[in-house]
């Protein structure tokens, strides 16, 4: 096998894969509800508060400069690593789910009717689920859900037949977190623009995973979360289309998104401010662009091929398994491995596996109505990062056999 | 290899597990309340027949871990016979070992459901063990809501 990157010299990035968990190594297989920090980001949040930091875009003295200086080039290595066409087009929010909900109530708010229609699909996770909802009780809008199949991808004929003069957004999930299925966004977004109407895409687990070009994609918005791509929690983006963007209202009223205030009127910043209200999530910023560059070196091509074999090899030891189930079986996947054991539930797998030392999620994940759909409460999952190992596969595959035998 | 986890998952609560009793429809119910663990998904239907303030008896239905089914297969044997201020006496008693709050380490008088005293070593769980208890308390107050330990 020839493996595209060299993971024990990346390992060696993480302070944290030295740990040790009830007596073992730590095995982190929760990548897709966290990723651990590599040195450069925990250094760059260290730098920030030692040397460069104050309040950004306001004073005139030296610390404010730098840090504002930091902050913007953040902002710059965002719009590169996802190919925006400006930099206006890169709104900080604290996450995705911020992300939905600004779409949902600055977007939607303002452009819905009542019987006018939301388009997203059973897949999706429920913060790409609840903000519609709440729009819809708001503006008498109605949510629309594309079906899945057995292997959890989305049923296209179906979907198609969704999209109507009625539709006016599409929001899905680029990648599921509990499935793993990579959806066909391309083509989605093909047929919705067919029709007119505009498309986001929530691409929290896909961004990790894959080179996203929203350029490429011809998305009109794109969601992630700083925290699943090795970066601080608490800060994400929000790409949106500069024309979409400019016609939106504000969110979020306060400092930073204004140009003028008078009790009489207020005049609104220019994109991106007009969306970032208050102070921002400074160091966290300035983190989540160290992240993208130390990414970026080792490039999210190798780390699409690599996670590719890890999966691939997981999935294969865990088919060897007899009562182990594999939950999402999409042809296009990503490296997420959910899977139930015949007569053990997930909690419990969770509980022992940790005893293992290993770190995996067990539970709906967020997505309710995919465990729904799949006839299970909960499922156990084990997601991947480039800085696991085939030895790692082995060591959760082990467990697992373990597991079995105890309960018997 | 499973050496400390075993204070977690005694041989009794394999059994509870594997042949959890009292697990049935009970059609002459005179209280029955859903229970819902939204962290993990566990779901519980629990039957109480209450006749002169005295339990008669108790079942459940339901999906949950192992933790969670055998915590309410034990209680359903346990609670049986008792008033329903007994009842909640043992509720707070058990509300305590599992959580730790009391610092104890005799369970004599918990009998059998001392063997979920280690969930205390498991915060995570703590919901588990006590899904089945929060939905007897919630039936005998007749509280038709559906219980959530969130």
């Amino acid at each position: 096998m020839t493996l595209s990157l060299d993971v024990a010299k990346i390992r060696q990035d993480f302070p944290i894969l030295g740990e040790t968990i009830h007596g073992r190594p730590l095995v982190y297989l929760d990548n897709a509800a966290s990723t651990q920090k590599p040195k450069a980001v925990l250094d760059s949040l260290r730098h920030v508060y030692e040397h460069d930091y104050a309040n950004v875009h306001r004073g005139v003295h030296t610390l404010s400069q730098r840090a504002t200086d930091l902050f913007e080039g953040a902002r710059k290595k965002v719009k590169d690593f996802i190919n925006a066409r400006k930099i206006e087009e890169i709104i900080f929010v604290r996450g995705t789910t911020e992300a939905v909900n600004l779409v949902a109530q600055s977007y939607g708010r303002s452009t819905l009717q009542p019987g006018d229609e939301i388009l997203i699909t059973a897949m999706e996770h429920h913060s790409n689920i609840v903000p519609w909802q709440i729009l819809c009780q708001q503006t008498g809008a109605v949510m629309k859900v594309a079906p899945i199949n057995l292997s959890g991808e989305i049923i296209m004929e179906e979907f198609e037949a969704l999209l109507t003069e009625r539709t006016k957004l599409v929001s899905v999930v680029h990648m599921s977190n509990a499935l793993g299925t990579i959806n066909p966004v391309k083509r989605i977004i093909e047929m919705a623009h067919a029709k007119g109407v505009p498309v986001m895409l929530d691409g929290a687990q896909a961004i990790p995973h894959m080179a996203v070009d929203v350029q490429d994609l011809d998305c009109d918005f794109y969601a992630f979360s700083g925290h699943k791509l090795c970066g601080p929690s608490g800060i994400g983006v929000l790409y949106g289309k500069e024309a979409i963007l400019k016609a939106m209202p504000p969110w979020q009223g306060g400092g930073d998104m204004i140009r003028m205030v008078t009790f009489a009127k207020t005049e609104y910043n220019t994109l991106p401010y007009k969306f970032e209200a208050g102070t921002p999530a400074i160091a966290e910023t300035i983190g989540l662009g160290a992240a993208v560059d130390y990414l970026q070196a080792i490039g999210m091509g190798n780390i699409a091929a690599y996670e590719q074999q890890l999966l691939d090899y997981a999935t294969q030891k865990a088919l060897e398994i007899l009562s182990l189930k594999i939950i999402g079986t999409a042809s296009d996947k990503g490296a997420i491995l959910g899977f139930t054991l015949h007569h053990i539930h997930p909690h419990d797998i969770g509980t022992m596996l940790d005893q293992l030392g290993i770190a995996v999620r067990a539970g709906h994940h967020c997505a309710m109505p995919v465990m729904d759909f799949f006839g299970v409460p909960a499922t156990a999952r084990a997601s991947f990062s480039f800085y696991n190992t085939f030895e790692e596969v082995d060591t959760l595959i082990d467990g697992i056999k373990q597991i079995i035998e105890v309960f018997g | 290899m499973f050496d400390e986890i075993r204070d977690l998952y005694q041989e009794v609560v394999f059994d509870h597990n594997r042949n959890p009793r009292n697990f049935r429809v009970m059609e002459d119910a005179t209280r029955k309340i859903d229970g819902f663990n939204p962290l993990c998904g566990d779901r519980i239907t629990l039957y109480v027949k209450v006749n002169n303030n005295v339990i008669e008896d108790v079942s459940f239905q339901g999906s949950g871990c192992a933790i969670s089914t055998a915590s309410a297969s034990l209680m359903t044997e346990i609670v049986r016979g008792h008033t329903e201020e007994e009842t909640h006496g043992l509720f707070e008693l058990f509300h305590k070992i599992v959580t730790g709050e009391d610092g104890r380490t005799n369970f004599e008088e918990l009998g059998k459901l001392a063997v979920l005293a280690g969930v205390r070593a498991y915060p995570a769980r703590v919901k588990c063990a006590t899904l089945a208890w929060h939905s007897l308390e919630a039936a005998l107050k007749e509280d038709a809501e559906t219980v959530s330990t969130e």
